[in-house]
């Protein structure tokens, strides 16, 4: 701590070549936070608590084929299964066919087993009475600017409506203002009229969600669902939600590799702009360091000061660019109305960070430092 | 008064940057190439010219020198042109593949409103209708060129993967015609399937990306058993599907009659408009008709514009990253040369032959970098095969596709940094004040 000001000295020596460093360290934490903030929002989609407590039962053969609704009861009588409902996609979108929303027609006790769509007692009891009733998340309702008493036509791009057109009316009942960003961009119907409107649907089930009460039971609780239909028409596949939602990610696109290569690419960089910028920095400095050699500073204090002021540099930089990400991401999204989702920056982006910046920071400083500890005083400064 | 000039310097040095990054990063590369040999000309030519010409010369001998910091612009640059190109790459792929599926004389009938085929329904009273519309070639049977098609998804086990790590596949029942309405379809293995029986064709990249995918295989779909028995190549997202007859499909998927879809191969491209109008016409209708080309390009254009946003704003913070590396070096290079550039214009030489020569120095550089990020990319990432949900129900396998135009993207990105990167050492080392320089050490 004692070298603190020389430290300091040392890093703004010169400002104008510190500052320019300061700036692409930025530019690459900044894309760090950005990136790595994508690549977890993948990697953790459905790895929630309450996650871990349902099971997804969907069709064996694909997940666009439905289940009967005759299952329901069966699911319920397997032992260690809470409650179970049920859900199907309806595949809306608003205004265009191309504005697709993530809709879905669910069963009365659905919400039951998503308390994290946090909705209101009154919005509920709201629900629960309107028949055309029509729950949306936070961010879908800003995105379309909707308001509770929105009368709003939707269409389905699959479904048609008792009258045979794809247009469909609902009452918006309440904003689900819910963490999960998924819930937060959906929209939910009920299941009942969604069913009783379409000709197309007659009773069936797009899947199934159970709750258990012991997560360890999980698996065999899937192997018992999975054998009430066993060689039937319609063959089941259950999994924990956290397992099904990972299949799913992994079939979008494998995004770890992707950021993971990005994310080499730059750091590659950095290591060695900054390498640049500190093997510069010591050579100026040459003849101080001899100075300070001089009189009385131990070969392993000097060591400590170049690594400290490497390290130092890349930790300022860092923290900014990092700062900067989570600054924008909540700035982005609110710009977008909702269009663009972008993660905040987690406290694991922050800890990765910060271990990559002091390792970053070793890892430059080592060569400079080694050289200014090994300087021979003499010859230094002499200037030879 | 000093520091109010300095200032308003500052601001027009900086509208030329964006005024010229602008045009530069607009501009097609005939006009690009004209730049360049009026540039050679100049140099050439005129005495201020040579002059610039000698002070770049001097630079750029003593690069070696330098070679680290040199080096810093150079991969930097590389670095920026290489993830730039890569994502690009991989957005340009994406959309041949969904393209090439497509042409001008093939029309796709769909329910009107839906999205994607997965998601229309047609009854089989359309379905017959549509078949009868006048505009679509004819065999040499006199049969129209129509097939009728069902498209669902199957759940199949994942190449690699354990054996509940399930995929999702696009499964196309098709119509007995359907082989003459996309003549590119190519059987590579086996035999076509027996319509009514559970026989199924692959294509290469479904065999790809899934598990027992190979001929005379037996694989369960459901709770139903399928034989493989052949393997097709169309080069186009089809191959990204399995194929098998429609009917079969279709009680297989409990569909009765109905189908997702009608492909038509009409006489020429030039009777699509009366076709669309004979169906847009018929009351018993309602449906939507786009050529095959109109309906996959809508199915890719999303998806590769996320590509290509994503690409350049990841491709733009790098590339800040690397201009302030690259404005560092070259201060740091016109301060070394501080003396030399003094005498220079000590002895008469102007302002202009010094800007220029620092900016070539840097440009020539950033060149390199584009030059070997762009063959970075080419090498690690042309043909490199990815899949991705497409059409909301299949993978889709496709190839990166690194093209020429987006190696000269990325060539334009690198000059565009050089051009920043050495402008303002340029216009320093132009500026400085000659006793003072002359006189450091």
């Amino acid at each position: 701590m004692k070298y603190l000001h020389l430290i300091k000295a040392a890093l703004f020596r010169r400002k104008g070549r510190t500052i320019l460093t300061l700036i692409s360290i930025t530019a690459a934490f900044l894309l760090f936070g950005m990136l790595d903030g994508v690549r977890q929002s993948f990697a953790n989609a459905g790895q929630t608590a309450a996650g871990a407590t349902r099971l997804q039962t969907g069709s064996r053969l694909s997940f666009i084929q439905p289940l009967p609704k005759a299952l329901a009861p069966r699911i319920a009588a397997v032992d260690g299964v809470e409650e179970v409902t049920w859900a199907n996609w309806f595949g809306g979108a608003y205004q265009e066919p191309s504005n697709q929303i993530f809709s879905f027609a669910i069963a009365p006790n659905y919400l039951d087993l998503y308390p994290e769509a946090n909705v209101d007692p009154a919005a509920r009891e709201r629900f629960a009475e309107t028949r055309t009733g029509l729950l949306v998340g936070k961010a879908l309702a800003d995105r379309f600017k909707w308001q509770v008493g929105d009368q709003i036509p939707l269409l389905s791009t699959i479904f048609p409506n008792s009258d045979g057109s794809k247009v469909w009316t609902f009452d918006i009942v309440g904003i689900m203002d819910s963490e999960d960003g998924f819930i937060a961009g959906s929209a939910f119907l009920h299941w009942e009229y969604f069913d009783e409107s379409t000709p197309y649907n007659q009773g069936q089930v797009g899947w199934y969600v159970s709750r258990i009460g012991d997560v360890g039971a999980g698996d065999r609780i899937a192997r018992d669902i999975d054998a009430i239909s066993q060689n039937s028409a319609h063959e089941t596949k259950t999994q924990t939600e956290a397992a099904a939602t990972a299949n799913w990610m992994k079939q979008i696109a494998d995004i770890a590799l992707i950021v993971t290569s990005i994310m080499g690419a730059v750091f590659f960089t950095l290591l060695l702009l900054t390498g640049n910028t500190m093997a510069q920095a010591v050579r100026e400095r040459t003849s101080e360091l001899a100075v300070l050699k001089t009189i009385g500073f131990p070969d392993r204090s000097v060591l400590f000061m170049v690594l400290a002021e490497s390290v130092a540099l890349i930790l300022i930089g860092g923290v900014i660019g990092l700062g900067i990400a989570a600054l924008l991401g909540p700035g982005v999204n609110a710009a977008s109305g909702g269009v663009i989702n972008m993660p905040p920056v987690s406290w694991s982006s922050w800890l990765l960070g910060l271990g990559i910046m002091v390792a970053i920071g070793l890892i430059v400083g080592a060569l400079p430092a080694l050289r200014a500890m090994r300087l021979n005083v003499v010859d230094a400064l002499a200037g030879r | 008064m000093q520091r109010l000039k300095s200032f308003l310097r500052g601001t027009g040095l900086l509208l030329v940057v964006i005024a010229g990054i602008a045009a530069w990063l607009l501009m097609p590369w005939v006009a690009a190439l004209g730049v360049a040999a009026a540039l050679a000309l100049w140099m050439w030519l005129t005495r201020r010219g040579r002059q610039a010409r000698s002070v770049a010369e001097v630079g750029l001998s003593t690069l070696p020198q330098r070679l680290g910091s040199s080096l810093v612009i150079v991969i930097g640059i590389a670095g920026v042109v290489g993830v730039l190109v890569a994502l690009l790459a991989m957005a340009e792929g994406y959309r041949t593949t969904l393209r090439r599926s497509g042409s001008t004389d093939t029309a796709i009938v769909l329910r009107g409103g839906s999205a994607a085929e997965a998601m229309s329904v047609l009854a089989n009273e359309d379905v017959t209708v549509i078949g009868d519309t006048a505009g679509i070639a004819r065999d040499a049977d006199g049969e129209p060129l129509v097939s009728p098609e069902l498209v669902v998804a199957a759940n199949l086990a994942v190449k690699g993967g354990g054996p509940d790590d399930l995929g999702s596949v696009q499964f196309r029942g098709v119509g007995p015609q359907a082989f003459a309405v996309r003549p590119n379809v190519e059987l590579v293995a086996g035999r076509r399937f027996t319509p009514g029986l559970r026989e199924l064709i692959a294509g290469t990249g479904a065999q790809r990306q899934f598990a027992g995918l190979e001929v005379g295989n037996e694989i369960k779909l459901g709770s139903q058993v399928w034989t493989v028995v052949g393997i097709f190549e169309s080069g186009d997202a089809m191959a990204s599907e399995v194929w098998a007859d429609a009917a079969t499909v279709a009680s297989a998927y409990r569909r009765g009659s109905s189908r997702t879809s009608v492909f038509a191969r009409l006489t020429d491209a030039g009777a699509f408009d009366a076709f669309k109008a004979a169906l847009a016409g018929d009351p018993r209708l309602s449906v939507d008709t786009m050529t095959t080309l109109e309906y996959f390009e809508k199915q890719s254009s999303q998806m590769t514009t996320i590509l290509r946003v994503v690409g350049k704003v990841v491709g733009g913070i790098m590339a800040i990253g690397a201009l302030f590396g690259a404005l560092n070096c070259m201060f740091a290079a016109v301060a070394a040369r501080a003396r030399e550039i003094a005498t220079l214009r000590a002895i008469g030489f102007r302002g202009l032959p010094v800007v220029v020569a620092v900016m070539l120095e840097t440009m020539l550089l950033a060149l390199a970098g584009g030059v070997i990020g762009g063959l970075v990319a080419w090498l690690a990432f042309n043909g490199f095969t990815a899949s991705t949900i497409a059409g909301g129900v299949g993978q889709l396998t496709f190839h990166f596709q690194v093209t020429p135009e987006l190696l000269w993207t990325g060539i334009k990105w690198a000059l565009a940094i050089g051009f920043v990167g050495g402008l303002y050492p340029a216009v320093r080392a132009a500026r400085l004040p000659v006793t003072t320089a002359l006189r450091e050490s």
